[in-house]
Formats: C-alpha cells, structure tokens, sequence
C-alpha cells in the first residue's frame, strides 16, 4: 500500500517523465482515495503554470 | 511592448542597451535571487551584447536576442556554481540548503502529510491571477540551494530534463529528488502566502 510520501514523489515525477504502467496504477489508486494527494498533484501544476508565467512576463520586456 | 517592436524590422543599437536592463535585472533576479549576482550577469550580458550587436540580425526582438544571452549567462552561472559544490553522488543530497531531512518533516512515520495541502483557490485568470504570481515570486526568492537552481532552469527557463541533468552535472535520479523538494517547499511557502491571505 503506497503512503503519501511516495505518491507525492511519484506526482512530482510524473511532471517530468512518463511513468510506468504500474506507477500509473499505484498514483491514480492513490489519489482517488487520498484528497490530500489529490490537491498536491493540482499544485504542482499550478506551480508550474505560474512559474512559466513570471518567466514569460519577465521575457515581454 | 514587444509587439510593437517585433511588428516592424527590429533594429539595435548600443544607446538601446541601457533601456533593456530594468527588465532584464528582474529576470535574472527571479533565477538566481542574489541581487548582487543578478546584476552581475545582467552587466555580462549587456557587454556580450555590445560585442556581438553586428550579429543581431532582427530575426527576433531585442528582448528576445538578449533575453537569449542572459539565458546563457544563467546556465553558466550554474554550471559554475555546482563544479563548486558537486552533489553528493548518493543522490538524496541537497544539503547545501541545510535541508536534508524536508521530507522526514513534512511526512509522518506511517508516510502521511504532516499537515495535509489545502484547495488552492483558482488563480489561472481574473484578478487573482497577480496575486497568485506576486506570493508565487516572493517564494522562489526564498527557494535557496540546487533544489532552487534546478527548478528555475525547468520551470522559468523551460529547459528539458535531460539538458538540465547535463549542464549541471545530474543523474536523473539527483533531478527527481531535487525538483521534489523544491516543489514540496515552493507549494508550502504559497500555501502560508496564499491560503492565510483569504482565510
């Protein structure tokens, strides 16, 4: 049974690379139980949408 | 602004130089948080630039050719900074932060959030949206170490992984771990700036 603390790892990997098959299961098993994982997989892309954001702003001189 | 300029052949001259660096200094900033080194590479650029103004074709804007070189500077910059301080080769190091055990904090021993994330509320788009950027940039300010490093290159400058790794000298596993933390850290800080503002 997978813990926050790999899930969220898993989340955070996922950002980056294609998972395996089983690391897909084990994450989407996870999180449709886990809201507090559920919110960290929606912050994670918020922090990437808003980092890109202030870098494309700090581009537009 | 740089619509207008890139709507009519661009052209640039050293007198033009100048006007650029505000902007510039604000992004070097967002990367590398020293303002003393933002500036110091905002200054390398602007002299990279002088030196090669005859190759500044106009096939791009301005902001675009200079943002180009700074982006360079950057990565060199951190290429510098991690021969300095090399990573521990057992991967789990990012310790130049201090901060070896963030996740033995942030979980506890049964591998639960210690303190559970929140709902964000939406920022993409409204008035939100700056608020959101404002607490988001206050926070990469305070995100130190390679961790912080690793997370500007992928997501400000939008490098690839595999560039990231190479420039800086990263195994993959070294990445993963490093822009884990520097996400755990980054949605903790806008957490405390974002949810405590409207709660």
């Amino acid at each position: 049974m997978d813990t926050c603390r790999d899930v969220s790892a898993l989340v955070s990997r996922a950002m980056d690379a294609r998972l395996s098959l089983g690391e897909r299961l084990r994450v989407r098993l996870h999180l449709a139980i886990c809201d507090a994982c559920r919110r960290f997989a929606r912050q994670v892309e918020l922090l990437r949408w808003g980092a890109r954001e202030l870098g494309r702003k700090g581009t537009d001189l | 602004m740089s619509e207008s300029r890139a709507s009519r052949p661009s052209s640039l001259t050293a007198a033009d130089l100048p006007g650029y660096r505000p902007a510039l200094v604000r992004y070097a900033t967002l990367q590398v948080r020293e303002a003393a080194v933002a500036e110091d590479l905002v200054q390398n650029t602007l002299v990279a630039a002088l030196q090669s103004l005859a190759s500044f074709r106009g096939d791009a804007s301005p902001a675009t050719w200079l943002i180009g070189i700074l982006k360079r500077q950057i990565i060199d910059h951190y290429r510098r900074m991690s021969r300095e301080a090399p990573l521990p080769v057992s991967g789990a190091g990012d310790d130049p932060d201090g901060d070896a055990d963030l996740l033995d904090r942030l979980f506890a021993g049964d591998g639960h959030w210690v303190t559970k994330p929140e709902v964000w509320s939406d920022p993409e788009g409204g008035l939100q949206q700056e608020e959101f950027l404002a607490v988001l940039e206050a926070c990469l300010k305070g995100l130190a170490g390679q961790s912080g490093r690793v997370f500007a290159l992928r997501e400000i400058m939008e490098l690839e992984p595999g560039e990231i790794c190479k420039d800086l000298g990263l195994t993959q596993s070294n990445y993963w771990v490093l822009m884990h933390r520097a996400r755990l850290r980054l949605r903790q800080c806008v957490e405390r700036g974002w949810m405590t503002e409207r709660s």
